[in-house]
């Protein structure tokens, strides 16, 4: 009987934990909401507001015209679309080769690739800007989108995909079709390794869509900020209006916050792969 | 030896044909991982050795440079006192954000995974939520729940008669501050990995000390942390190369008059964009590599010894 009771107890608490945890997840969202909808007076007093007021339509209007909201949204997207395209086509393409192809070195190039993943990016920040200007590509979409076309991460993602997906036996009889290779890779590999593309897409595009440092560095201009760029810009130029930073970063993390509720599976499911294997 | 899997299969067939495929698979291997190492070369290698020259120059944007030798990194030892402070501002958000982010990434894995749990999926979905959003978006509305005068935070203090706290103008505050942000955003992250490793660790063994008589926190203590060693190595190595690098929640957050939200690669950032002493820089970005080593080399040798019970 006590046993039992000790039980119950243990288990209240358990869930009393998880539920704070959960709660000081997801309060920061809801704050930023809280902030953002009600106005500069409401927000600054004490005891402040503490449920969503009716203002958020103002701050709004107010952001709309002091950055360039959608176009910055516009520029995040192409950028993040590029990217993550690029590195889809050329990673599965490096990855399909180093486990698929036999060819000299092949095996010390990997390795090879894997050490570049320990080389933090502040390293060479300096002369990649350097690059940048002397190709004429400062505040130029390119310059954030060029040196990310194909990770060393997402070459190593996809290698460990093909290699445990694709049996070599479907290879095999590509070629006895007469495929090359390319055509083997396009026809058959592709639509095999779907599911690790997936979560190969969401890590790039959400990891660029959040970058911070380098467009930062490269993208001066206001008509080509990414989101983030903007929103800092808001920040720094009109910190005193809180309510109406806060509802441009509402607005700015809730396009981001949809791709994760849609695809919250593979993304998970993606992370601990990719420290389990390791 | 791995090049000889391949020849194997085909090989009562046409040895002619199995040449010329052999010949094929070389170069469209070379054409295919070619982008890759082309574009490293490019914006990896490169930079890498460029950044070593520059450091050993004074370098400016107009484009003048001198060769200075080593005279970048002696003044960083010797004569810069905001570096030094740089670099203990960074260990120290560094540390009040991953030792309790870790230990409480570690307590909600091992709750997450307790057999009779409900509502597993909404509960690893709400912890893992405050990964996926930006740092900007986090340093923005962690700076309006940090405010001196109208924050949240102090609000909530206030309740429990606790004195407001200015945030942004001492050490502990900004340090804090700072390193609640960067838990915020890794404690969940932390969870789901931790979590996959407890998964993979087998019911016997519970349920054999259990039988022995031991309780959760014994079974925590023996079985599930020195099972779980090699990812907690991975998430510490992460955090520390990650924490190590720490730049957009201080930038947003504010450095404060005394610098106590200078962080080394701010610092960095401010040498090489705002007052364009690209040598000076490049040497701090070198220095800061070695440092980034040091600690994740002592990381992993501390992990490794302490577990290991």
């Amino acid at each position: 009987m006590k046993e039992v009771g000790e039980k119950k107890l243990s288990k209240i608490v358990l869930y009393f934990f998880l539920i704070v945890s959960a709660l000081l997840s997801v309060f920061p969202f809801y704050w930023m909401y809280v902030i953002g909808s009600n106005s500069t007076n409401a927000i600054n007093k004490f005891p402040p507001a503490v449920i969503p007021g009716t203002s958020f339509a103002d701050n709004a209007a107010k952001v709309f015209e002091r950055i360039d909201f959608f176009g910055a949204l516009l520029n995040s997207f192409i950028i993040s679309g590029a990217v993550t395209l690029s590195v889809l086509f050329f990673c599965s393409l490096a990855g399909f080769a180093f486990s698929k192809l036999q060819f000299k070195g092949r095996d010390g190039l990997f390795i090879f690739l894997l050490a570049t993943m320990m080389i933090p990016p502040q390293l060479g920040l300096i002369p990649n800007f350097m690059i940048i200007s002397e190709l004429g590509w400062l505040d130029d979409l390119r310059a954030v989108i060029v040196p990310a076309m194909v990770t060393a991460f997402g070459v190593f993602w996809m290698r460990q995909y093909i290699s445990s997906s694709v049996p070599f036996e479907l290879i095999e009889a590509a070629r006895i079709d007469g495929c090359s290779n390319f055509r083997t890779y396009w026809n058959i590999v592709l639509p095999a390794v779907r599911p690790g593309l997936a979560t190969l897409g969401i890590f790039t595009f959400m990891g660029t869509w959040n970058d911070f440092l380098w467009p930062l560095v490269v993208l001066k201009d206001r008509s080509v900020h990414t989101i983030q760029i903007a929103l800092r810009t808001l920040n720094d130029v009109y910190y005193t209006d809180y309510s109406m930073i806060l509802s441009g970063t509402f607005m700015a993390t809730l396009p981001i916050l949809v791709v994760f509720l849609i695809f919250n599976r593979q993304f998970i499911a993606g992370i601990t792969e990719g420290a389990v294997k390791d | 030896m791995a090049s000889d899997q391949t020849i194997q299969p085909a090989q009562p067939k046409r040895p002619k044909k199995r040449y010329s495929q052999k010949v094929n698979d070389r170069r469209s291997g070379y054409l295919f991982v070619s982008p890759f190492f082309i574009l490293f070369g490019i914006f990896g290698v490169f930079p890498l050795l460029f950044t070593a020259y520059l450091s050993f120059h004074r370098w400016n944007i107009l484009g003048t440079r001198e060769f200075v030798g080593f005279q970048n990194y002696s003044l960083l030892f010797t004569d810069d006192p905001l570096f030094w402070k740089a670099l203990g501002n960074t260990i120290s958000i560094w540390l009040i954000s991953t030792i309790p982010q870790l230990i409480a990434a570690l307590i909600i894995a091992f709750l997450l995974n307790q057999a009779f749990l409900k509502g597993k999926a909404i509960f690893r979905l709400g912890i893992f939520m405050p990964n996926v959003t930006s740092v900007v978006a986090v340093a923005i509305v962690f700076s309006a729940m940090f405010g001196t005068q109208y924050g949240i935070i102090n609000y909530v203090l206030s309740l429990f008669g606790i004195d407001p706290i200015h945030w942004r103008g001492s050490y502990f505050g900004t340090h804090v501050a700072i390193s609640t942000m960067v838990m915020w955003r890794w404690v969940g992250y932390n969870s789901i990995i931790y979590l996959a490793g407890l998964q993979s660790i087998s019911k016997d063994l519970y349920e054999a000390a259990t039988i022995d008589g031991a309780n959760k926190i014994q079974q925590l203590i023996s079985i599930t942390i020195p099972l779980l060693k090699p990812i907690i190595i991975f998430t510490v190595l992460q955090s520390t190369i990650g924490g190590l690098q720490i730049f957009a929640e201080p930038m947003l957050f504010g450095v404060g008059g005394n610098y106590q939200g200078l962080t080394v690669t701010l610092y960095l950032y401010e040498e090489a964009f705002t007052r364009f002493s690209f040598g000076y820089a490049a040497a701090i970005a070198w220095l800061l590599f070695f440092i980034i080593i040091l600690f994740s080399l002592v990381n992993v040798f501390l992990t490794k010894k302490i577990k290991s019970t």
